[in-house]
């Protein structure tokens, strides 16, 4: 199944399994599927949860090798976290498992074991990249620390993901999504706006703060992937997830620093009218920094004789005024539906949009039109639908390899193949608890 | 100083606001040369005013929001109303690995500066478009910012108190985007090593937010169900929320996922009695019962100093963390002996704080050189040394308001 659409004929592609690929005109990479940018590059994973997993989820959807290094018997944590169809947990149903782990090979491994440790170093003598979360010291204390591996494999790039990073006061602390998301500041500012400084922060909705940090170690991994292109040489990198958060609200983060200003989820004075407002059935967000954004609004809600008071006259007097205005601005809102309010909005090029719920964007007309969801196939979980990607490259398309793997999924192939094991010696390990 | 890993690497942007110039900002701290087009005639709204405070800057050099997200950056300045301009504009493309935008869907290929134009020039080009909605469908032209991104992505919807409306978002939202940005461009880059070729990104900044949720959209797919605002609650695991302390707006995050942690909690809440309280037997026993834990925990905070519960916690093992605000990073001993915040020099606004980049790489180091460049600071060495225009050639475009 392919879907052309747009100038550059961007290519979506389902399940390889039920469809023919016509990839006359793309290039092809070794195992004549459609090339892409990462094909080659072998990745090995020995994280859990959410970020490293993510991080490596990113680099796998653009053609990585990524193999995801499990312990035996219980797996990855995630395997135990919702969503689960009917809310009944199995290991192979978790959907936050198969979202971040599509694309995968996995195997179980102790890398505690001394079989294990040398399995471990085998597969890492022919990786480009390990991305590894344990607490700082504990790879090192294995035996696998970034200076063990480096004597076996000088190309090998290691990121390690950490709460706190690998050095300073809070090393060795322990940080939940949750304590990361209040560690950064970013939690301090959310909800905005809170009805009153007494209610608490809250962190960022769902699992965003164990993606972002993820998502933020990509950008370094790649870096590196390009340089040891230059030099051959890899490298190690620490990234502490408290930064990851930290660097993407780097605005905010400096007021007090520069200005003595301390932001709050309460809000300040210097706020625009706007923000999150109630309409008819749901809530929409409207922000007007721009005149002529201003004037598009007044011009939606139908030039009301209020909006020519001095109050309204720049934006100084609006923010002086922004309670006020909001109270006029809900008037009108709370009598137009999210859609109306969003098309005819857009239609003046006003920035304003619904707050989306994960239905709104599953039945979103854009969306769909740009191919956001692919529909795979997964042994337990049947075909179903997941988000591919927010890039469209013209030369390396989303496409669907594998699912996520079933636990230990990969270890014949891996040990009996690639690294020679034989099947009596595999039943051996096994009984050790070494795979 | 050991060279940044994408030393050799060139790109123009032609960009504003935050998630255009931070994602060439990340790849500038890497080491790439970011030469950026601006112009007088329409000023990036970040050099006049900083969206998170409502200061406004009088001038162009002034702005402390612009220099955190500009660091390393040169700046040229061209009138692209003027066609001379838009052919200074190609030869810049030209000598470039990428290029990146984030104007209006159609502004770009409408001013002669698309991704098929200067591909006729420089056939490797990696060109990224970032943009609200993405270059194609019915939404491709709808405007936006930060909050409606959160908005349209659906992280808003479910960020919040369970009573209340869905949580508004600023800046991180933005550099989120711009995060994504810049893997794609690397993606590219990497790409191109490989096989010489360059490409065409297509990137919307709604569904860099949309990934950061895949669960919960599966939970969409798998269940029907449209999961909503949960405050600071986890999943089945108890106590997981954020606790008052003494002091004016001082709290802490306490999160206990296994029975070891909530034992160390018991002590050292000295409360021993309560590990064997059947209320808070399992961790389903004390997801069940979060309201009663949420008292007991709360109570035993709110008399004590945040900083303080955080060392005897995690001295305990227990995940806890004091919840930080601006002046609470800045005054945080670790985030200071990481070395997150940098004082930068900055000719017009003085001494500058800004964010460090958040990795360290061993052998080629993200680093920050210099401020962000003043407006068209780079007129001379651009279009001088880089493109080999005689001084009295630029100064005559400079008065025909071509640069500009």
């Amino acid at each position: 199944m392919k879907t052309f659409y747009g100038r550059f004929s961007y290519k979506v592609y389902k399940n390889m399994e039920d469809e023919t690929i016509n990839t006359s005109e793309v290039n092809k990479n070794t195992k004549g599927l459609p090339e892409r940018a990462l094909d080659g590059v072998k990745i090995l994973e020995y994280c859990s949860l959410v970020s490293g997993p993510y991080c490596t989820k990113i680099m796998a959807d653009l053609g990585a090798e990524v193999i995801k290094i499990e312990p035996p018997v219980d797996g990855d944590p995630a395997r135990r976290m919702p969503p689960f169809p009917e809310d009944k947990p199995h290991r192979e149903k978790s959907g936050l498992f198969f979202y971040l782990n599509t694309n995968k090979q996995g195997i179980t491994l102790d890398p505690e074991t001394p079989e294990g440790k040398q399995i471990f170093l085998n597969l890492a003598k022919e990786a480009d990249i390990l991305v590894e979360d344990l607490p700082p010291g504990d790879m090192e204390r294995m035996g696998l620390g970034y200076d063990d591996l480096r004597t076996i494999n000088k190309g090998l790039i290691v990121m390690s993901i950490t709460p706190f990073g690998l050095t300073g006061p809070y090393r060795d602390y322990k940080g939940r999504a949750l304590n990361m998301s209040h560690a950064s500041g970013q939690a301090f500012l959310l909800p905005l706006l809170s009805p009153h400084a007494n209610r608490p922060p809250v962190k960022v909705g769902g699992n965003t703060s164990d993606y972002d940090p993820g998502l933020v170690a990509v950008v370094a991994v790649l870096a590196a992937l390009y340089w040891k292109g230059i030099s051959g040489r890899g490298q190690h990198i620490d990234m502490s997830k408290q930064e990851a958060l930290i660097s993407m609200q780097r605005v905010e983060s400096v007021t007090y620093a520069n200005d003595q200003i301390v932001m709050t989820r309460t809000g300040n004075k210097t706020r625009m009218p706007g923000g999150v407002l109630p309409c008819r059935d749901g809530h929409i967000v409207i922000i007007t920094p721009e005149e002529h954004q201003w004037n598009a609004l007044m011009t939606l809600i139908g030039n009301p004789a209020w909006s020519k008071e001095p109050w309204c006259r720049d934006r100084e007097a609006r923010s002086e005024h922004a309670d006020a205005i909001n109270k006029l601005l809900i008037e009108w809102t709370t009598h137009h539906t999210k859609e109306e309010i969003f098309r005819k909005g857009q239609a003046l090029s006003c920035p304003v949009s619904p707050s989306k719920s994960a239905e709104d964007l599953m039945n979103s007309e854009q969306l769909k039109h740009r191919g956001f969801f692919a529909e795979v196939t997964h042994p337990f979980l049947g075909p179903l639908k997941m988000p591919t990607s927010a890039s469209r490259f013209s030369e390396s398309p989303w496409l669907f390899e594998r699912p996520a793997p079933l636990l230990g999924e990969a270890n014949e192939e891996i040990y009996g193949e690639r690294l020679g094991y034989k099947k009596e010696e595999l039943e051996i390990l096994k009984t050790k608890g070494v795979i | 100083m050991k060279p940044g890993p994408l030393e050799g690497v060139r790109l123009t942007e032609f960009t504003s606001a935050w998630a255009g110039p931070y994602a060439t900002c990340l790849l500038g701290f890497l080491g790439a040369e970011i030469i950026k087009v601006e112009s007088r005639m329409r000023l990036d709204h970040s050099r006049n005013l900083s969206f998170s405070t409502g200061k406004q800057f009088s001038g162009p050099d002034e702005s402390e929001v612009f220099n955190n997200l500009n660091l390393n950056k040169k700046s040229i300045t061209l009138n692209l109303k003027e066609p001379r301009a838009i052919e200074l504009a190609k030869k810049v493309a030209g000598v470039s690995d990428v290029v990146m935008e984030n104007m209006r869907p159609g502004v770009m290929p409408r001013l002669g500066l698309g991704y098929e134009a200067l591909r006729e020039i420089k056939p490797d080009l990696i060109y990224l478009s970032s943009s609200a909605c993405g270059q194609e469908g019915p939404e491709r032209e709808y405007v936006g910012y930060a909050p409606t991104f959160a908005a349209l992505g659906g992280v808003s919807y479910i960020t919040g108190y369970e009573d209340w409306p869905p949580s508004n978002f600023m800046g991180a939202i933005d550099l989120r985007s711009a995060t994504t940005a810049a893997a794609s461009m690397l993606t590219a880059l990497v790409q191109k090593q490989r096989t010489g070729r360059g490409q065409y990104i297509d990137m919307a900044s709604q569904e860099s937010i949309a990934v950061l949720i895949g669960d919960v959209m599966l939970d969409y797919v798998m269940n029907q169900r449209v999961q909503t605002r949960k405050g600071n609650k986890g999943y089945r695991i108890a106590p997981h929320n954020c606790y008052r302390c003494s002091g004016e707006d001082k709290w802490i995050s306490i999160a206990v996922a296994t029975d070891q942690e909530w034992e160390g909690l018991c002590r050292t809440m000295d409360r021993p009695d309560l590990i064997m309280d059947k209320r808070f037997a399992g961790s389903d026993d004390r997801y069940n019962n979060q309201a009663d834990l949420d008292r007991i925990v709360s109570e035993w905070t709110r008399d004590k100093e945040s900083y303080a519960l955080m060392t005897l916690l995690q001295t305990a093992g227990v995940a806890a963390a004091s919840t930080l605000s601006s002046e609470g990073l800045f005054k945080d001993p670790h985030v200071r002996d990481r070395g997150v915040f940098l004082e930068v020099e900055h000719p017009v606004i003085g001494n500058d704080w800004v964010i460090a980049p958040p990795w360290r790489l061993s052998e080629t180091p993200a680093q920050i050189n210099r401020h962000a460049p003043l407006l068209g600071e780079h007129n001379e060495h651009v279009f001088g040394e880089l493109l080999g225009m005689s001084p009295e050639e630029i100064k005559t475009l400079e008065q025909e308001k071509v640069i500009y």
